[in-house]
């Protein structure tokens, strides 16, 4: 009996009596806040910043916020940075990125989470090995806890899908979180609605 | 092998007052945070409901759903192994990396692989693994198992951090300061990730639906290990499994509130498929876990998410430190745990426990965590795999449990109610873990004072102790 065959027919013949599997209901909560505020709250708590009116030109805000920054990653058509994802070589090679510059196709409200997937990325090392994450994120993309959020069709499609909720940090030593631990050493989100001219991803529940 | 002697090491540990009163507040500030996080979700005792039946239901369909998953994840791409025990892994392990000639890897945090002793076994065949998880590179770099399962060097302080860093890398150790410390590690580590020539990853979850191996880390050094080598290897305890997203939402809705209090954690991430140009293997390892299954006292302990809570909550455990319990799993989801992996060699880890039920209470996936203490004392006892010196303090717990109202009385604790009975089961001078200072009369709430504060009918809380059923009875209420 191979080992597979050995394993599974001992969970069988092991197994504890049958038990359904409930339904998890959706927990929408009512509330006077707009998911935008709950958004950026929740992401505070872990270090991450909101940019709640999307500067007019991005490239200024970005060399006005990062003024030491020479190498900026862009994956996004609103910013033209030094260097695009498709030119790495190989996936160690964004460890030079100072800011990398993503659109999110999902942000949670619950927990100040932006979804990262390859389809945004290309190259999924640019929003961990980047010294900086920059994330724009569409309102209307917000969701509003993660029962919602694991509705998105990313989590049946994409081979690699992160919920990022604040820059890298650890409590480690003595229990208090620092930054960065190995990834970003700060995520900044600005909420910005989508150029009028990029289609809403496929699929998006809204 | 002798018997691990866990009050023996806890009194060592107590002997060092630094450290045990750093260790003390470190972990009571995170019960005290996981409480703050509960709090504020109206649904969690439903959501523990949830996630203890979720977690029931694919138990008891286990075979099912390991074939769905590996099914989804060969669709996806990934070369799936199954390995009956710590040996078997280890072995797989190496021959997928020997046959890629890796001789370097960097790796995320595991508790599977610290049950397998993974990283020796590689040591040994010329595969050096460097760790990535900061605690557990500490741990590592000072040759210690993880103190914690959530924090593997919780049980150092800043300043001991302080001097391995200075032994280890020539770092200024007058310098305990966790910011600079961090720093340090990261320069130290980025050099070892970018020229890593595989990457490896534990699982906090296998979502059966998707194929997807989840993992659940504040740094982002899972996603690194994973996605900056072309080589990836996930080691997957087979109870990790679960159906689908939709369940998953639930358990990542309560693993780090009841791990640190915080939401969530910085990368939540689901690897289904190898990365562009790369490999994916996923190791399910089975090491005990079946036969556990067949327990139908113990594999309720097969729902463990690994949080830590119940730890937090233990005051065994906080005084104790987790090297004292001398097995890779400590606190109270290491006593019901290694006594199956080892019988006599953890024979005297249940009466590391005052059975108060905290750690039930705190449980998000509501294992009866304390009634399988007692049944693993009750089980050494007839196996005669107890030491004289613990005979009173079974006793006691016997008392205890056959009386839920008396029970109930000593878990809550109230001062003078403790005063009476666990005082005879803790400090009794039999017991060295209680021998050396009275433990402060415990603060957390338990479910009955929760109850009482919040009830709004005229209800009485009902008298059983089983956390479960008073839960349900709130819900009821409520609904
Ligand atoms: S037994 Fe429960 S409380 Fe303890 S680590 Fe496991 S899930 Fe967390």
């Amino acid at each position: 009996m191979s080992v597979r065959e050995d394993i599974l027919t001992a969970i069988r013949e092991h197994h504890p009596p049958p038990r359904e599997l409930p339904e998890v209901p959706d927990f929408h909560r009512a509330t006077d806040n707009s998911l935008s505020d709950l958004f950026s709250r929740a992401l505070a708590r872990l270090d991450g910043k909101t940019v709640a009116e999307p500067p007019t030109d991005l490239q200024m805000w970005l060399t006005e916020t990062f003024p030491d920054a020479g190498r900026i990653c862009s994956a996004v058509p609103e910013l033209e940075g030094t260097v695009t994802p498709a030119e790495f070589s190989d996936w160690a090679a964004p460890a030079d990125v100072d800011v990398t510059v993503v659109r999110t196709p999902l942000g949670v409200a619950e927990t100040g989470s932006v979804l990262v997937t390859e389809k945004e990325l290309e190259v999924n090392t640019i929003v961990v090995l980047a010294q900086h994450l920059v994330v724009l994120l569409d309102p209307a993309d917000l969701v509003e806890n993660i029962h919602d959020a694991y509705h998105h069709p990313s989590f049946q499609q994409a081979a690699y899908a992160a919920l990022l909720s604040g820059p890298s940090g650890s409590a480690d030593i003595g229990g208090k979180t620092v930054h960065p631990a190995q990834g970003v050493t700060t995520l900044t989100v600005i909420l910005s609605p989508r150029p009028a001219s990029e289609a809403i991803p496929e699929g998006a529940t809204r | 092998m002798k018997p691990i002697d866990q009050a023996r090491n806890a009194l060592a540990f107590l002997e060092d007052d630094t450290h045990e009163h750093a260790f003390d507040q470190l972990i009571w500030g995170l019960r005290e945070r996981r409480d703050a996080a509960a709090r504020e979700v109206p649904e969690w005792e439903q959501l523990r409901t949830l996630a203890s039946e979720i977690k029931e239901h694919t138990l008891s369909n286990l075979a099912r759903y390991l074939e769905l998953f590996e099914a989804r994840a060969k669709r996806n791409g990934v070369q799936v192994h199954w390995a009956r025990d710590a040996h078997e892994h280890n072995q797989i392990v190496y021959d997928i990396l020997s046959s890629h000639n890796v001789e370097w890897l960097v790796k995320s945090k595991s508790m599977l692989t610290e049950e397998c002793d993974t990283r020796a076994f590689l040591g040994q065949r010329g595969i050096e693994v460097a760790e990535t998880d900061l605690g557990e590179r500490i741990q590592q770099l000072d040759d210690e198992p993880p103190s914690h399962i959530v924090g593997p060097a919780f049980q150092k302080t800043p300043q001991d951090v302080a001097d391995l860093f200075h032994r280890v890398y020539g770092s200024d150790p007058n310098r305990p300061d966790p910011v600079y410390l961090a720093q340090v590690m990261r320069e130290q580590t980025r050099p070892l990730i970018l020229d890593a020539q595989a990457g490896m990853t534990g699982a906090n979850f296998a979502v059966a639906e998707t194929g997807a191996v989840v993992t659940v880390t504040n740094e982002g050094n899972a996603d690194l290990s994973a996605n900056v080598p072309k080589l990836l290897i996930c080691s997957v305890g087979i109870e990790k499994v679960i159906p689908g997203v939709e369940q998953l939402a639930v358990f990542i809705r309560l693993l780090t509130r009841s791990a640190t209090g915080e939401r969530i954690t910085q990368y939540t991430s689901h690897f289904a498929a190898p990365r562009m140009g790369g490999e994916m293997h996923i190791v399910l390892v089975d090491n005990g876990r079946s036969q556990r299954l067949a327990d139908e006292r113990f594999w309720p302990s097969l729902k463990c998410i690994r949080c830590g809570a119940c730890m937090n909550t233990c005051p065994v455990y906080r005084r104790s430190g987790g090297l004292s319990y001398g097995s890779t799993y400590m606190g109270p989801i290491g006593i019901i745990t290694m006594p199956s992996v080892d019988i006599h060699r953890h024979s005297e880890l249940p009466y590391a426990s005052t059975i108060n039920g905290s750690c039930s209470n705190v449980c998000p996936v509501q294992i009866n965590i304390h009634e399988q203490i007692y049944e693993w004392r009750e089980v050494m006892g007839a196996k005669g795999e107890f030491s004289a010196t613990k005979k009173a303090a079974m006793k006691v717990a016997d008392k205890l449990l056959s009386n839920p109202r008396a029970y109930r009385v000593a878990a809550e604790a109230g001062g003078s109610a403790l005063g009476v009975l666990p005082r005879f089961a803790i400090y009794n001078r039999l017991n060295a873990w209680g021998r050396r200072r009275e433990i402060p009369s415990p603060a957390e709430e338990t479910f009955h004072q929760w109850y009482a504060r919040n009830r709004t009918g005229a209800a009485q809380p009902p008298e059983t102790p089983a956390e479960t059923t008073e839960a349900k009875a709130v819900d009821d209420e409520r609904a």
